[in-house]
């Protein structure tokens, strides 16, 4: 990760926590009266989505909106996409466009990285969630909710923090994001599914499985619930709705094992009383609400770092994120503008 | 017709001799002959001969697909590669499920003059697997089909392949199986291992390659029939297909370059140019490959030249096309695989590439049209001369395939085709078509 954020694979822990930390000084920013920073201010952001994704794609608007930069919103229907225009042509439009940074959503796994890869753009790619493959900024404002809760403070990671991860792992792009951000961040994570819906492969994993959800909540810090799609059902994943529940949803007699520290988490949307009882959803140990809030903070600052928050002059634009500021002065060096119209035609 | 004296070269890999080609054989084998009048003298110091190569498995893609090959550019890239004889694929639109089709494309190989087309007949009408097509037509007509294959589609009903293996014993027919469950690979992307789970890909597992072959080597032994397994790629289908040879059936294996040399490690950059199907396998696979390759258990090299346009592959993995270009590289993955590796000697590339491609598609009869004959007098002059000490990074804009989805763009490869003879006729000549 330098200049693009395509998997949670590439950041280290330095990485990990510049973002973490930036995200609490954007967060400051969403409490004033004028939620504005002039940082991206003359910057181009493309929201491409070609899946719909109304939280997300509103999610990175609000963030690219609150950092001035202009916000251009592709989204796959109703435009050329539809009519058989691929992703290649897409990009080399948005670079005749002059796009500074593209935030991808595509259903293929992979279509970012191929972005990020290709010369058919230039300027930065953000993953905003690619097939069954990652979801980064969804496992970044994931991380920093469980940091606020389980070890508050700047410069702070989640060692040995036990965190349990319930639910669709194979089809989550979400879960693995997760797995390698938390155990770069030094959190011990559990993956709780039944055997048909945990990805092959998964011993190399840098986490533990279990399909007993019950065996594991007592020593959770966090609990993460997936959503579980119905139509897996039909694919034979499990046998039915009701089942899935019984074994695998989380309702209150579960959640009465959870350590009363512990907090409920979802990424979104929920199938409530599939994988969650509605009164654990709305109840004072979830999250899920203020993951939508630290969601904005946390695509300010990756937006930030990847596009302007380093100190010119920079020898290359792929310097940005770990070349960056300082962690604790990232706003005070913020600069609307830091690198040439040479530098982006490269 | 011009004749040749080819000087110094080594048949098989053995001692330097020379060779004379007149009148489309080869008309003298020796130390130290001399130049005859009207004889093009071929310098092959260090040069290593073999019979023409024979590929079991090309699309040629013609009828239907002239954007990513034709019967002229696919052989032409034959020749360059060291063949004398391929054999296309069925799956062209149409299909070459009926004698019109095969003989199209068998007179549209006779006029390219650059190696044999030997038309693959489809084993069902439309590649659909419901209904056999005409399986004896294909045989009777001028293209004599005898090898029949629905590849890129497995032959997956029970029924269907157990009929196919009974009917063609009529004329001496083989089925050759594209072994892929389709239940099991609904959607599948790449190997479905380590790799897949982390990239996210869905995957494709060993399993849906392995129930198959398991079920066809049962079936030919009840009915006794010929059962050959197209593009074998994994360690667990080379153990049955091992097994089905100690019962003594009669089947028969290929493997394609690319098993050889490439792992699904590859796929981590999600370039389709790594997308094919079967997908690259793991480490393992690929040595229990190479090692099956080496003791026989696997009977020949086949290309699965699979040509596509680049905007097939320019794109994300997941709406990218299957498949990679091999014709022009196959020879040198062969030698970097299991020459240089020690495994294999330049003789026993000569029998997985030429002797027994050729003997299980019953091309290999005596007389002026034979292929995968051997190298000696009075035999049709198929040869191909190669260089074993080249070593160069792989240039696919010097292709002479129509497409340039080639996973070794770049990459250094040893071995380059010097020459190539069709029946004493020269059609490379210094590495460049004739």
């Amino acid at each position: 990760m330098k200049r693009h954020l395509i998997s949670t694979a590439d950041l280290d822990l330095d990485d990990a926590l510049l973002i973490l930390d930036t995200a609490e000084e954007m967060a400051q920013v969403s409490t004033r009266a004028v939620k504005k920073l002039p940082t991206l201010r003359g910057r181009t952001v493309v929201n491409l989505f070609f899946e719909d994704s109304t939280r997300t794609r509103t999610s990175f608007e609000v963030a690219e909106k609150r950092l001035s930069a202009d916000v251009i919103n592709f989204s796959a229907k109703g435009s050329s996409v539809s009519k058989g225009e691929t992703l290649k042509d897409t990009a080399l439009t948005l670079q005749a466009m002059g796009a500074d940074a593209v935030v991808i959503r595509h259903g293929a796994s992979g279509a970012p990285k191929r972005l990020a890869e290709s010369d058919w753009l230039h300027g930065s790619v953000v993953n905003a969630g690619d097939g069954t493959h990652e979801h980064p900024t969804q496992a970044l404002l994931d991380a920093f909710t469980m940091r606020r809760h389980l070890n508050p403070g700047l410069g702070r990671d989640l060692d040995g923090r036990r965190i349990t991860i319930v639910g669709d792992v194979l089809h989550s792009r979400v879960a693995r994001s997760n797995v390698r951000l938390l155990h770069t961040l030094g959190a011990e994570v559990t993956l709780v599914a039944p055997p048909t819906l945990v990805p092959y492969g998964v011993e190399s994993w840098p986490c533990a499985v279990s399909y007993d959800l019950d065996a594991v909540l007592p020593k959770s810090d966090a609990v993460m619930m997936l959503r579980v799609q119905r139509e897996r059902m039909n694919a034979a994943f499990f046998p039915t709705q009701r089942e899935y529940s019984l074994r695998y949803g989380l309702d209150a007699k579960r959640a009465a094992a959870l350590p009363e520290h512990a907090i409920v988490m979802h990424p979104g949307p929920m199938v409530r009383g599939m994988e969650i009882a509605s009164e654990i959803a709305d109840s004072a140990r979830s999250t899920i609400v203020e993951q939508v809030t630290n969601g904005v903070s946390i695509r300010m600052a990756v937006l930030y770092l990847l596009l302007g928050g380093s100190e010119p002059p920079l020898p290359s634009p792929a310097a940005t994120l770990a070349g960056g500021a300082s962690r604790h002065t990232a706003l005070s060096t913020a600069r609307p503008e830091s690198r040439t119209t040479e530098e982006h035609s490269k | 017709m011009t004749s040749y004296l080819i000087k110094n070269a080594r048949v098989l890999g053995g001692e330097p001799q020379d060779l004379r080609l007149k009148d489309g054989v080869i008309a003298e084998i020796g130390a130290g002959l001399a130049a005859a009048d009207g004889d093009t003298v071929v310098q092959a110091e260090g040069l290593i001969a073999l019979p023409g190569l024979v590929d079991l498995h090309t699309h040629l893609r013609e009828p239907g697909r002239e954007d990513a090959e034709t019967v002229l550019t696919g052989t032409r890239a034959a020749a360059r590669g060291g063949f004398t004889a391929v054999h296309a694929m069925a799956n062209t639109f149409p299909v070459a499920d009926t004698a019109g089709v095969v003989e199209q494309v068998w007179r549209l190989g006779r006029e390219s003059g650059y190696c044999d087309v030997q038309p693959v007949g489809a084993v069902t009408i439309g590649l659909e697997g419901k209904q056999l097509a005409e399986l004896g037509t294909m045989a009777d007509s001028a293209a004599s089909v005898r090898v029949f294959s629905d590849d890129g589609k497995c032959v997956d009903d029970a029924v269907i392949m157990r009929r196919a293996l009974e009917y063609v014993k009529a004329f001496g027919g083989v089925i050759a199986q594209h072994a892929q469950e389709p239940r099991l690979t609904e959607g599948a992307q790449m190997n479905e291992g380590t790799v897949s789970g982390e990239l996210g890909l869905r995957g494709w597992p060993a399993v849906a390659e392995e129930s198959i072959i398991a079920r066809d080597v049962l079936l030919a032994a009840h009915v006794g029939s010929r059962l050959h397994v197209c593009h074998v790629s994994t360690a667990g289908s080379v153990e049955i297909i091992r097994w089905a040879k100690s019962k003594g059936w009669d089947v028969t294996a290929e493997v394609t370059p690319h098993h050889l040399l490439l792992t699904d490690e590859l796929v981590r950059s999600y370039d389709p140019v790594y997308k094919v199907n079967p997908p690259l396998r793991t480490e393992a696979d690929v040595l229990a490959l190479r090692e099956a390759l080496a003791d026989g258990t696997i009977d020949a090299v086949a290309t699965d030249h699979a040509p596509h346009p680049s905007e097939d592959k320019d794109c994300e993995w997941a709406a990218a096309a299957m498949g990679m270009v091999g014709l022009e590289t196959a020879l040198s993955v062969v030698q970097q695989t299991m020459v240089d590796t020690g495994l294999m000697g330049w003789a026993d590339v000569a029998q997985r590439m030429s002797h027994r491609p050729a003997a299980i598609s019953g091309i290999n009869q005596a007389g002026p049209t034979g292929q995968g004959r051997p190298v000696s007098v009075d035999e049709p002059a198929n040869l191909v001369l190669v260089d074993p000490a080249y070593r160069g990074a792989v240039n696919p804009d010097s292709f002479a395939t129509r497409s340039r989805n080639t996973p070794y763009r770049g990459r250094d490869l040893p071995g380059r085709v010097v020459a190539t003879f069709l029946r004493g006729r020269a059609t490379v000549l210094d590495g460049e078509l004739v």
